[in-house]
């Protein structure tokens, strides 16, 4: 296709050239114009968007962050950076962040790993595979307060059916939201459900862009499957897996209906906020109680700086220890 | 290059998902406006069920020149947050709005926001209502009233009968009042039913579910004194009640559930308490759905211990920012009349606050068919008449809701100690409301 292109211009080139230079020097620079800078004006609408809707509430952000700022008394007072200096010290900010993390974690490692097997299996010949791989990202599909709420009722303590489970075979019933670790475990579990389909079938899309010949050598070379998957097929999407990584990482830090909904739609989080999120104690602060803006807007740029950091991170570790496999 | 442009992008994706979730809402139209032919316009804004279709379509029939947008605004945390935010910013809220009584005592401390209705002619309307409640939306110099009554939540206890009569004790509800008629009677019977070793359910939900009665029927205050100053730690009603619920857990007089969670649902599925405070809002609106048809008939109400006593109950106010004050005033007023209370009372079962209301047989001979024809209208009637006036203060919802209520429950449980839970109730809330 792209010979046949590239065949026209010489019989054109070979046209006796135009008689106004001048016209044609001007239609020349226009053309360059257009491959120079159209794409930017054919992506400006997005950045023009964001900057009205996304950049500016950020830097308001900022700026409402450095005042007393209550919105029920009125209160509006320059403090500079006294609302930092306050959450540096609050034992229960750094409890939320010390929970949003841990369910991050609980939920993103397990999440992706399994997306990838999954996969893995969908990648290969077999019956009703658009059916299947459709499947599998149905759950992504419903509606996160619906899952939370079921959820909620089947990690219930004493009327869930998991617990009602464990009593039929004898077992002592968890309390899912009095244990942290149980409570987390729970949370985890339905970010789980909605998002493993999901990564899977980007990671599915990443695999069809390898070259199939790339198996069949190695399957000549008597590679297993297995060692065909480590050595062929994560290499390979290694950016894809970098993009839900980061993608997981904004989601994950910014977890807020699943938790709410375990808690019968308290922001508290549990009695002693076991799975309190740094999203829910940002409502907390700023839409409860005294409606404490400054304070909200200094969580949330805060909030904002840890998902950089560790987006970033994420992207080092995984970029190397991904790497390390290829050679 | 390549390298840094890709973390650049990743750090512009970053941005840009983590703004996005940051989004707000903002009402549309253009409330208060004058529409075709000299009609106003008037947006009316409340939350959960206040129950005024019927209403609205009275007071439009008697005022044609006046047209109501009635918008239901959800549940009341959602809505609390935004009016705040429109009050703030000076635009979107209705041009009246519905308050509920947690919230309004901080309105009242920041008034400005609202129109003074005296100003509006509301003072001749101060007698149509029980003082406390019109005391209650009152500036403390008395000079600016922000806010109009609507319900009341009048207090009764609410019981199985079916469940009383498998444990041996007596179904008739008047019998059982008497039973009841103090606090140590009620748990004297609650240990008579679990004695009888013929039940598997437990006499109370949670522990916590006396704290709002008790507190309210034995104490001026709550947990903030009448300057808002917090007082949960010294008020000694609030330790005598935390000190009985919990001494009524460890007797194995409670079912340990949390109230408003699953389990607290499938505990009234599952026949798993026999006794429960309810305020009126409750009856209809909380105990008979969550227990489900198949318990229709089953339970009966009874007095509450200790007499009378109020839980809940809202308020009507008019924001400074409507632009106009005086239809909306006339709107509110009709609302909180004995036509608009007795209207919400067969729509949304919402008590009248209003004294002709609460005289009126429509609300007065009612009975509920679900509580075994028990009459709802004198039982909850009777509880609001001598009640006396609690102050709540400004973040009495927020303590109690989100402080003292799980620290409790957290004591029940047996995961903290009652010692060890009280004090962790105490600072918390001296931290929320220094």
């Amino acid at each position: 296709m792209s010979s046949t292109v590239r065949a026209v211009p010489p019989s054109r080139a070979g046209s006796p050239p135009p008689p106004a230079p001048l016209h044609r020097r001007r239609t020349y620079r226009l053309g360059r114009w257009d491959l120079k800078y159209s794409p930017y004006l054919y992506v400006a609408p997005f950045f023009v968007l964001f900057g009205v809707f996304g950049l500016f509430p950020v830097l308001y952000t900022v700026y409402v962050s450095l005042f007393d700022y209550e919105l029920l008394s009125g209160t509006r007072e320059f403090v500079g950076l006294e609302n930092y200096h306050l959450l540096m010290q609050d034992a229960q900010f750094w409890n939320a962040a010390y929970n949003t993390l841990g369910i991050f974690v609980l939920s993103t490692v397990p999440q992706l790993i399994v997306a990838l097997m999954l996969a893995n299996l969908l990648n290969r010949q077999m019956k009703a595979r658009t059916l299947l791989r459709m499947g599998v990202v149905i759950p992504n599909i419903t509606s996160v307060a619906a899952v939370g709420i079921i959820f909620a009722l089947i990690f219930a303590d004493r009327y869930g059916l998991i617990n009602w489970l464990l009593g039929t075979v004898g077992f002592d019933p968890i309390a899912w939201r009095d244990n942290r670790f149980a409570s987390w475990f729970a949370i985890a579990f339905m970010v789980d459900w909605r998002w493993t389909g999901y990564n899977a079938l980007i990671y599915l899309g990443a695999m069809q862009a390898i070259p199939k010949d790339l198996y069949e050598s190695a399957s000549l070379d008597g590679a297993s499957t297995w060692r065909q998957f480590w050595a062929i097929t994560v290499p390979l999407i290694r950016p894809t897996i970098l993009f839900t990584i980061i993608i997981s990482t904004i989601g994950g830090f910014q977890i807020f209906t699943e938790p709410l909904m375990y808690g019968n739609g308290l922001v508290r989080g549990g009695v002693d906020h076991q799975f309190q999120t740094l999203a829910m104690y940002i409502y907390e602060k700023t839409f409860t109680g005294n409606s404490e803006y400054g304070y909200g807007s200094a969580m949330s740029w805060l909030l904002f700086m840890m998902i950089i950091i560790f987006a970033l991170i994420n992207f080092a570790l995984v970029r190397r220890s991904v790497k390390g496999d290829k050679k | 290059m390549r390298r840094r442009l890709r973390i650049a992008a990743a750090a512009v994706l970053a941005t840009g998902l983590a703004l996005g979730s940051a989004g707000c809402s903002k009402k549309n139209d253009d409330e208060g406006s004058t529409g075709e032919g000299g009609q106003v316009k008037l947006v009316l804004q409340t939350f959960q069920n206040f129950g005024y279709d019927q209403a609205i379509k009275d007071f439009e029939a008697a005022h044609p020149n006046i047209k109501v947008e009635h918008q239901k605004m959800g549940e009341l945390r959602d809505f609390q947050p935004k009016l705040v935010q429109w009050l703030a910013a000076g635009s979107g809220a209705g041009d009246v709005v519905g308050l509920e009584e947690g919230v309004l005592f901080g309105y009242v401390q920041n008034p400005d926001k609202f129109a003074n209705l005296l100003d509006l002619g509301a003072g001749e309307l101060k007698a149509n209502f029980p003082e406390w409640k019109w005391n209650n939306a009152l500036t403390p110099d008395g000079k600016k009233l922000i806010a109009l009554g609507t319900d009341v939540g009048g207090l009764a206890m609410c019981y199985r009968k079916d469940l009383f009569q498998q444990a041996g004790l007596p179904t008739d509800r008047d019998e059982v009042s008497k039973r009841i008629s103090t606090w140590q009677d009620y748990i004297a019977l609650g240990k008579e039913f679990k004695a009888s070793g013929k039940v598997k359910a437990a006499w109370l939900d949670s522990a916590t579910s006396l704290m709002q009665p008790y507190v309210m029927q034995n104490s001026e205050t709550f947990f903030f004194d009448k300057d808002n100053k917090f007082i949960g730690d010294t008020n000694p009603v609030i330790k005598q009640t935390w000190d009985m619920g919990l001494q009524m857990a460890k007797d194995g007089l409670t079912a340990k559930t949390q109230r408003w969670s699953a389990d607290w649902d499938g505990a009234f599925k599952n026949s798993a308490f026999a006794t429960l405070p309810c305020p009126s809002w409750m009856t209809e609106g909380v105990i008979a759905p969550k227990s489900g048809p198949a318990n229709s008939g089953k339970w009966d109400i009874a007095k509450i211990p200790g007499g009378g006593g109020n839980w809940g109950g809202s308020y009507l106010a008019v924001p400074a920012q409507t632009k106009h004050p005086k239809e909306a005033y006339e709107l509110a007023k009709y609302l909180t009349s004995k036509e608009g209370h007795l209207a919400a009372f067969k729509e949304a079962g919402a008590m009248p606050s209003d004294i002709a209301g609460l005289e009126d047989p429509a609300f007065k001979d009612k009975t509920s068919e679900y509580f075994s024809g028990a009459p709802t209208g004198k039982i909850f009637g009777e509880s609001v008449k001598n009640m006396k006036p609690v102050f709540l203060g400004a973040k009495h919802q927020q303590v109690w809701e989100t402080i003292f209520e799980p620290q409790m429950q957290a004591a029940e449980r047996g995961r903290l100690s009652s010692d060890a839970a009280w004090k962790k109730a105490v600072d918390e809330a001296k931290k929320a409301t220094s």
